[in-house]
């Protein structure tokens, strides 16, 4: 191994691995470093992730290598570790991990930092630490090892009563080999899984110290405000920079290269000013004189696109489920039912628009970011400026939200690439406006169903087309439909026995970036299957509830591999075995929320209760929304149940507080958000255009019901989402006999109440 | 020109129209009041100005000049504010990001109004976003830390 540089001898896991018992801990196992080259080596099966350090000082070091959003990864890994270790929550530290491939897959993505198997892989990391340092007790003593125990940061010799710190076991300790099986505590001895513990930056955050990307500094940093092209493609044709150059404090205006699109992670291009200050660069950036050339996009107008997408989703599209016949069902049926339903462009709009500080030096590139995959920062990072990426290091703040937005490290590249010309640290700041017209939105989706009902009520035939832009669009050309793994999300895994099922991908090409939005495709999707079966139970005279639970079938496992798709399904990376489709637990879920919100309760007139539930992430969710709609046509929601069956829980309160997240996101997504274009610029600007839900609008009782079904753990971060607007709409129906089956709600009710 | 921040006066003497925002963020390295709009619409940037609840990204230098600003790092000496101490015990903060505005907001809201009706808090709330979806635990908080809370 070559000499580290000064960039990798800020990486703390140096430091530690000089004196601490340090273990490394990965899906394929553990492994104890007393040396530094065992976590470099290239090709290492063991795929670690995580680094657990107990130091001669007796404090406990946990490394974290995803990303902390406010739904509490940093707090949990420690939860899991300081437990079995039995460590003093006191002693324990956290470290963020840099962007490298040796802490595994950094992506916080998909709802996965506690479900794909980390939850196991970090009990026994903790476990193996605690037996090495009861059996250094024991042999310190010379005393059998059924004989010690570790308590709460020491280990104890039960017959004399004696104890060791653990600070003072660990020289002993170290040398010992790592137990591959270690003994794992019973349930019942957990001192913080399933308890409720305080946030670890919770002090931080409330005393206004904790660091966000956007708080990052660097010594003689320069700030930099980018004017990006307002439409998808185009690059600047001409700059006058003599204005902005004049305002007090901006030293240089420079232009970036567009990225040819499809332009994947890679940066817009524009014109960014550079400045001694956020204020002087954002004088600057309002002082430029720009001209951009013409782009294929030019003319994408949302509304075209929406008779686009409609025209699209009218006729047949690529088949990808087909179970029985569906034409012949339809066409045979005593009554059939068509609905389309429309969910546009989203912005992800974390309060916390995006930001990273980059330096370029002799030595490569360090930075520190709000983002949700270093590693991608990295690459990309490495890529933009032709360095190795071993030479770029990504330190990772905290993320004032993210919600797909910071998995996409294009604003990172524009730090380094600006760094590079300053020869200087250099800090990107995205404004709102950045953030709302130059982002990655969340698709928009036209879908069309029909269904047959036969004289009992009863579905026989149930056809869905969907014709919704991909985010894979965004990476590659000729996409023009959403993929198998989009299409996952909520429509190939339809668990309804439905005897004659088709599903058909509609084409609908990319006009604008896509990216991921918390919970993906599963919100229109969810939204438009939801609202039908609502739809259908009230066709057939049924109640919603019981129509679900009809077509949920008898409590059984749903067999995707024989569920006529064309293609095997995902299963959000797992696999259906560990996680099977369940439809005992869509049915529990749906129980506990309609008994918790009163279901079938009389009301005044103007309320209704609607009910909703989807699976995604290997999490049920349920949800039920009491909704007021007054004469004019305002919505008051007094209630709002949300049932979740996630699995085992590691920090209950982290996951009633995602859970009460996810509903207000859900709501802010179908009562007031919409991200249009005109002439292939956002039509929105900031939050006086691109409205989100504010406290007057939030539900007056939110109620969070945890189904303790104790399994494998499934996602908690993103499941809540997609059934939260069909409650809504299915509320509203039942309020005024209104269907709303275009989002956002908005002013559709004016005069329905 | 003369502000006083946190109880420490500075003296002032670039543009005038900057914002109170960057000066306190940019120049003072006061980075709890955040940045989210910068056009007055969510809040993330709320300070007191002689105790009333402001938006700092729309509030040039030159209105503070001899003013009393508080920000979320006078809020308390060390996170006991009655405001601090509720929003801890109801665990209320996701990401955090917008929490220094919600508490700064919700603290002059209670110095005004001891005791907040439902509609006085989602009136003087509603002003400050959050995208995580704290509300609910926001109204409690307030509650519990009001007079009539105690």
């Amino acid at each position: 191994m070559s000499t580290p540089s000064n960039l990798e001898r800020r990486d703390f896991l140096r430091r530690l691995a000089a004196g601490g018992l340090v273990l490394a801990v990965g899906p394929a196992g553990i492994r104890g470093l007393k040396a530094l080259p065992a976590f470099f080596a290239a090709g290492d099966p063991l795929q670690a992730s995580v680094y657990l350090s107990v130091g001669e000082d007796g404090l406990v070091t946990v490394t974290c290598h995803r990303s902390e959003m406010g739904q509490g990864v940093r707090t949990a890994l420690c939860m899991v570790i300081a437990d079995e270790l039995e460590a003093d929550w006191t002693t324990i530290r956290l470290e963020q991990a840099i962007g490298d491939p040796k802490y595994g897959n950094q992506n916080t993505d998909g709802s996965s930092s506690i479900r794909t198997g980390q939850y196991a892989m970090l009990r026994t990391a903790g476990a193996a630490a605690r037996e090495m340092l009861e059996r250094a007790a024991a042999a310190e003593w010379s005393v059998p090892e059924t004989q010690v125990s570790a308590r709460n940061g020491t280990v104890v010799h039960a017959t004399t009563g004696r104890s060791l710190p653990f600070g003072r076991l660990v020289a002993r300790a170290r040398s010992l080999p790592v137990p591959a099986a270690p003994r794992l505590k019973d349930a019942s001895q957990f001192r913080f899984i399933g308890k409720d513990v305080t946030g670890l930056d919770m002090h931080a955050i409330l005393t206004g110290r904790a660091t966000f990307g956007q708080d990052a500094k660097m010594a003689g940093m320069k700030i930099a405000v980018i004017l990006h092209p307002p439409v998808y493609g185009a690059s600047v044709a001409t700059v006058d920079s003599a204005a902005a150059l004049q305002v007090t404090g901006v030293e240089r205006v420079i232009t970036l290269a567009t990225t040819p699109i499809p332009s994947g992670f890679q940066p817009l291009g524009g014109v960014a000013v550079i400045a001694g200050s956020t204020w002087a660069a954002m004088q600057g950036r309002r002082a430029l004189k720009v001209t951009w050339t013409a782009s294929p996009n030019d003319t994408h107008d949302s509304e075209a696109y929406r008779t686009a997408l409609e025209t699209s989703a009218r006729a047949p599209g690529r088949v990808v489920r087909k179970q029985g016949d569906v034409a012949a069902a339809l066409s045979g049926s005593a009554q059939k039912v068509t609905a389309e339903y429309y969910a546009p462009h989203l912005a992800q709009a974390p309060m916390e628009p995006p930001a990273a500080v980059a330096n370029v030096s002799a030595d490569g590139c360090e930075i520190w970011t709000c983002t949700q995959d270093p590693q991608s920062a990295r690459n990309e990072v490495a890529t933009a400026l032709k360095i190795p990426k071993e030479k770029v290091i990504c330190h990772v703040t905290l993320l004032g939200g993210a919600f797909g937005r910071k998995s996409k490290p294009d604003y990172i590249v524009e730090a380094a690439l600006l760094s590079r010309e300053m020869k200087a640290p250099v800090k990107v700041v995205w404004t709102r406006e950045d953030d709302i017209q130059n982002g990655f939105p969340h698709t928009v989706a036209f879908q069309h169903l029909e269904a047959a009902l036969d004289a009992k009520g009863r579905v026989g035939a149930w056809l869905h087309r969907v014709a919704s832009p991909s985010i894979n669009s965004t990476f590659a050309p000729g996409v023009t439909d959403l993929s198998d793994g989009e299409l996952a999300l909520g429509i190939l895994d339809l668990p309804y026995a439905i005897p004659n099922l088709q599903v058909e991908s509609c084409r609908a090409e990319g006009h604008s970036r896509i990216g991921w939005y918390r919970s993906v495709s599963n919100i229109p999707h969810a939204f438009a299957i939801s609202s039908f079966v609502d739809e259908l139970a009230h066709a057939a005279g049924r109640d919603p509830r019981d129509f679900i639970l009809e077509l949920l079938g008898p409590d059984h496992i749903v067999d995707m591999a024989n569920a006529g798709a064309v293609k095997p399904v995902d299963n959000y990376g797992d696999t259906w075995a560990a996680h099977p489709i369940d439809t005992a637990r869509y049915r529990k879920v749906v129980e506990l929320v309609t008994k918790a919100a009163g279901w079938g309760k009389k009301l005044p007139k103007g309320e209704g209760l609607g009910l909703a539930v989807h699976r995604s992430f290997l999490t049920y969710v349920a949800v039920v929304v009491h909704a007021r709609v007054s004469a004019t046509g305002e919505i008051v929601l007094p209630r709002v149940d949300i049932a979740m069956d996630c699995g085992f829980v590691v920090h209950p309160e982290r996951v009633r507080s995602q859970a009460e997240g996810a509903v207000i996101m859900g709501l802010s997504n179908a009562m007031t958000s919409e991200l249009s274009f005109k002439n292939g610029r956002v039509a929105q600007s900031n939050f006086n255009t691109y409205k989100v839900l504010r406290m007057s609008a939030a539900p007056r009782e939110l109620h969070v019901h945890l189904a303790a079904s104790g399994g494998p753990p499934g996602g908690v971060g993103e499941p809540g989402v997609p059934p939260v607007a069909p409650a809504l709409a299915n509320a509203i129906f039942a309020a005024t006999g209104k269907r709303i089956r275009s989002l956002p709600v908005g002013s559709q009710l004016a005069g329905a109440g | 020109m003369l502000i006083t921040v946190n109880g420490t006066p500075h003296t002032y003497d670039g543009d005038p129209l900057q914002p109170l925002l960057w000066y306190l963020r940019d120049e003072l390295g006061l980075t709890g009041t955040k940045f989210g709009c910068g056009i007055s619409a969510c809040g993330a940037c709320t300070v007191h100005v002689g105790g009333t609840a402001i938006h700092s990204c729309v509030t040039p230098m030159k209105s503070v000049a001899d003013k009393q600003v508080r920000t979320i790092e006078g809020l308390s000496a060390d996170g006991d504010h009655a405001v601090q101490k509720a929003w801890a015990e109801a665990n209320v903060p996701q990401c955090g990001y917008c929490q220094s505005g919600q508490m700064m907001t919700a603290a002059a809201l209670l110095e005004k109004t001891p005791k907040p009706t439902e509609a006085d808090i989602d009136h003087a709330m509603s002003a400050v976003i959050c995208r995580c979806g704290t509300y609910t635990r926001i109204r409690a908080a307030i509650v519990a830390a009001s007079a009539g809370g105690r």
